[in-house]
């Protein structure tokens, strides 16, 4: 199939940037979207250009490096899929697709398609672990954790850190990220001693940061790719409450 | 160079013991006193940062992700093994260390082996003190699953992302870390050289890949944590970045690499579908719990699987393998694919063969099918447009994991002192080949309890004078980086390095894959310098190095997978033997299973570089096999 890209292009952060607008011709279906672009750069080099700037590591949807919006929605057009696991059948010839990067104020520009995350790395920093040591711990089963518990822990500890949730909201909100690992952690045992002090610190870095406020549009659910529930926004809502009445903070 | 593996004495259970009684401590007021350089942020480098970091050490971590949790280790599906015997089937640290000896074909190293197998305990209950989700039973106890190589249950897992579960709990261990200001953590940074200086490992010359500046870093000891270099053959499954990079930079600054040959061609994988595709994607073994392996009974097959009965099937690792079966090694299960699709045998006469979930389905109902693997279905639908639910998989063997690596002793320190290698880039644990659910295992064993012991013992013992960044060593090291930099950008040829990757990964895939001949070995040693030369000649990296420049990190990794290349040919040709995944077609049964030698191969082959296109210098490590017997592998 033929398709007509209007890609993101930007020198750097201080670089206003702009869309550039490439024709590709005889893309396969069974090309992933990532592969497609390698070709345009493949082609771009032969030509003497810039190649697109984009990152992605893994391709096969569990690093969460890969980070385009395409046509307006983080990851493209199918659910629960990263940006590297969406193949070119999900398009059909002649169609325009708009390439940009996640975009959102604690997201500075690299360059073109490649922006800078960082500042979820920090929001964890701030206590997004629990504080054990390596050493000896107990026996691993003198923690017994309902299977129910143990579940709905590793539905929200299989978040990826993409920020594809950040990417979509109108706000550039990261409550669903933060949500999910508060909740990963309140959920277990394991947490419970940090679980006021915990939740407390990495909502302040989250405001530090210059994450949005969450108004409930739901929209990084929809673009979640590892299917994260919004479920998990209310605990964290929760979470915070319990932490203000415990008087932690 | 001497190949000294200071393994200690005494009985196989009690070295480790004996051994972290006798070696030195470094008091805990002194600690802080010492730098240490921790490079990648996978299981093992991650754990390792983050434990020496509290005992009170000073760390640098490194990685070339813009963040530390996404090394490729959160790529690691199944599981990871530990001698619980939670399941109470017959499972003991002894089982689990004879297990892995004789899964990796007779050629690691008994005592690391066994200390990794008493290890294996510590790991499962430091990651669930950590939080990590592992799958539990209904009364709360943790779950198990079998896996290939081995007839107790022992692997514990996490849904299908085991690898992430795990790094998220050594990624927060190194995030509290670096929140103390313990851990100075560098994203988005390459290491480029290692820095000798009076024959020990005193830093590095890193590149920052935002600015494209190089920056040099000193410290006391240099730690690499740098994963495996599977992408050597272009279509892996590895992530896109990994590289051999840091580990063959220490390999030319005088660290030996030992058994280059030994790489890991994991049985199910998504078959390739064309010329355009940039990489293979893994589908768990533990597939292998409840899926059953097939292929047609008649050459020239051409009917839907679905409408091929059952007397016309052959199920070939059951037929060959009955005690096994599906759950044959996979060196084992991947030559076994490979010959029936050179009988033609293959799906449509191609090279892939069936993963049928029917008889499960049947058995368990596709609920309980869909609870243990929803979400690898999910990937295979996503990436081939078919239902597994309905339709067999397709799967074919790719390369996957790598087993050799930098020599290292019993302390996990290469041939030059002060430089540990950790996890896949070393050699240590795996012999000839890796076991399922080994991987994650070796990464945290090293990371969380060998290194932060062995290496005070280093620090301790040995005298280390003061130097900064201001040495002849770290200028000559950075000169020769820019140098090296500079000519690939200068050469203004007219194709990209991925053309030239594509070129090295077809000579290695079918002459230095998954069988090797004489022939074919001498032909790639011959193919590879030219290509070599060919890229030096015609390669075209746009752009400048004082900038952002994905094509020059690219093109720097190429340029040394060229030259690594050559030297896993020449260990292949020098292994006149088979043993485990490394098959030379000169030395099978009449059966295709790999004939060892141990008569005259019983060695650790560690290679010494002596320049771009000269032939290294074989030293060998005799092994030595005192516990389990070496005998001829059978999964019959």
């Amino acid at each position: 199939m033929d398709l007509k890209l209007k890609i993101w292009r930007q020198k750097g952060p201080e670089d206003k940037g702009g869309f550039v607008t490439y024709e590709v011709k005889d893309v396969h279906p069974d090309q992933s979207f990532l592969e497609m672009l390698d070709d345009l750069n493949v082609r771009l080099i032969h030509e003497g250009e810039d190649p697109i700037a984009f990152d992605h590591d893994c391709r096969e949807g569990i690093c969460g490096m890969c980070s385009l919006v395409l046509n307006g929605r983080p990851h493209g057009p199918w659910d629960e899929t990263t940006t590297c696991q969406l193949h070119m059948r999900a398009y059909k010839d002649g169609d325009t697709i708009t390439i940009e990067p996640f975009r959102a104020k604690a997201f500075p520009v690299v360059k073109d398609l490649v922006v800078d995350r960082s500042a979820m790395d920090r929001v964890l920093q701030a206590g997004g672990y629990i504080s054990v040591a390596t050493g000896n711990p107990q026996d691993a089963n003198t923690i017994p954790v309902s299977k129910d518990d143990a579940e709905r822990a590793m539905d929200a500890s299989a978040c990826i850190g993409c920020g594809a949730c950040i990417a979509s909201c109108p706000n550039a909100s990261a409550m669903l990220f933060v949500a999910a690992k508060v909740s990963h952690l309140a959920l277990l045992p394991q947490g419970q001693p940090e679980r006021m002090i915990r939740v407390d610190k990495m909502v302040a870095q989250m405001d530090a940061e210059g994450f949005g406020a969450c108004t409930n549009h739901t929209e990084c659910e929809a673009v979640c790719p590892k299917g994260i529930s919004i479920d998990f926004i209310a605990m964290l809502n929760r979470e915070i409450t319990r932490s203000k009445l415990s008087g932690v903070s | 160079m001497k190949l000294d593996s200071k393994v200690p004495g005494g009985p196989i259970e009690e070295k480790w013991d004996r051994h972290r009684f006798d070696m030195k401590l470094v008091s805990p007021a002194n600690k802080r006193k010492f730098e240490i350089i921790v490079v990648g942020t996978g299981l093992a480098g991650a754990s390792a940062a983050a434990t020496l970091a509290e005992l009170g050490y000073h760390v640098k971590n490194f990685c070339f992700q813009d963040s530390p949790r996404r090394a490729h280790s959160i790529s690691a599906q199944g599981g990871i093994n530990a001698a619980k015997n939670y399941p109470n089937d017959g499972d003991s640290i002894y089982r689990l260390f004879y297990d892995t000896v004789k899964g990796g074909d007779f050629r690691s190293r008994e005592a690391n082996v066994y200390r990794l197998a008493q290890v294996s305990n510590n790991i499962i209950d430091q990651c669930v003190a950590q939080g990590v989700p592992f799958a539990r039973e209904y009364g709360g106890m943790l779950a198990n699953r079998s896996f290939g190589g081995a007839q107790v249950s022992r692997t514990f897992y996490a849904r299908g992302q085991t690898g992430q579960q795990l790094l998220l709990g050594a990624y927060g261990a190194l995030n509290r870390q670096i929140a103390a200001g313990k851990i100075e953590m560098h994203t988005r940074t390459e290491m480029i050289d290692l820095v000798v200086i009076n024959g020990k490992a005193r830093g590095i010359v890193v590149r920052d890949l935002i600015t494209g500046k190089l920056e040099r870093h000193v410290g006391h000891a240099v730690v690499l944590a740098t994963g495996g270099y599977s992408p050597v053959f272009y279509l892996s499954t590895n992530a896109m970045n990994c590289n051999v990079n840091a580990a063959y930079r220490a390999y030319k600054r005088g660290a030996a690499f030992a058994n280059p040959c030994f790489t890991q061609i994991h049985p199910t994988c998504i078959p390739v579908h064309g010329d355009r595709q940039s990489k293979l994607t893994l589908m768990s073994e533990s597939l292998r719990n409840d899926g059953r392996i097939w292929v047609p009974k008649k050459v020239g097959e051409t009917r839907e699987p679905n409408d091929i009965p059952e007397e016309e099937r052959d199920y070939y690792l059951e037929r060959k393998y009955p005690s096994f079966g599906n759950l044959a090694p996979r060196d084992v299960s991947s030559r076994a694919a490979l010959e029936v699709c050179r009988e033609g045998r293959g799906v449509n006469g191609g090279n892939a063969v069936y993963l049928d979930f029917r008889d499960a389905i049947q058995r368990l109902g596709k609920e309980t099918i869909k609870a243990r693997y929803g979400n690898l279905f999910d990937m295979y639908q996503r990436i081939t447009d078919e239902n597994p639910y309905e339709v067999p998989m397709r799967i074919y063997p790719a390369p996957h994991y790598t087993m050799g690596g930098l020599w290292v002793d019993y302390n996990l320190m290469s041939t030059i002192p002060g430089l540990h290698v950790l996890g896949e880039a070393n050699f240590s644990d795996h012999g000839a080949n890796r076991l399922g659910a080994s991987a994650l295992m070796q990464g945290l064993a090293d990371g969380y309890f060998v290194i932060p012991y062995t290496i005070g013992h280093y620090l301790a013992s040995t005298s280390l004078e003061d130097v900064d960044t201001s040495h002849p060593a770290f200028a000559e090291a950075e000169a020769s980086a820019v140098d090296r930099l500079k000519k690939l950008l200068a050469v203004g040829g007219t194709r990209s390095s991925d053309e030239f990757h594509k070129k090295l990964g077809r000579i290695m895939w079918d002459y230095v894959g998954l069988s090797r001949s004489k022939e074919g070995l001498e032909k790639a040693l011959k193919l590879i310098p030219e290509l070599r030369e060919e890229f030096w000649e015609d390669v075209r990296v746009p752009g400048g190095l004082n900038e952002f420049n994905q094509a020059l990190e690219k093109a720097n990794r190429v340029a040394d997978f060229l030259e690594f290349a050559e030297l896993m040919a020449y260990d292949a040709l020098d292994r006149d033997e088979s043993c485990g995944a490394h098959l030379r077609v000169e030395h099978q049964s009449d059966e295709g299973e790999a004939v060892r030698n141990d008569e005259e191969y019983s060695y650790v082959a560690a290679w010494e570089f002596k320049g771009v296109g000269v032939k290294p210098e074989l030293h060998k490590e005799p092994l030595e096999f005192e516990y389990v017997k070496l005998a001829t592998r059978s999964y019959k």
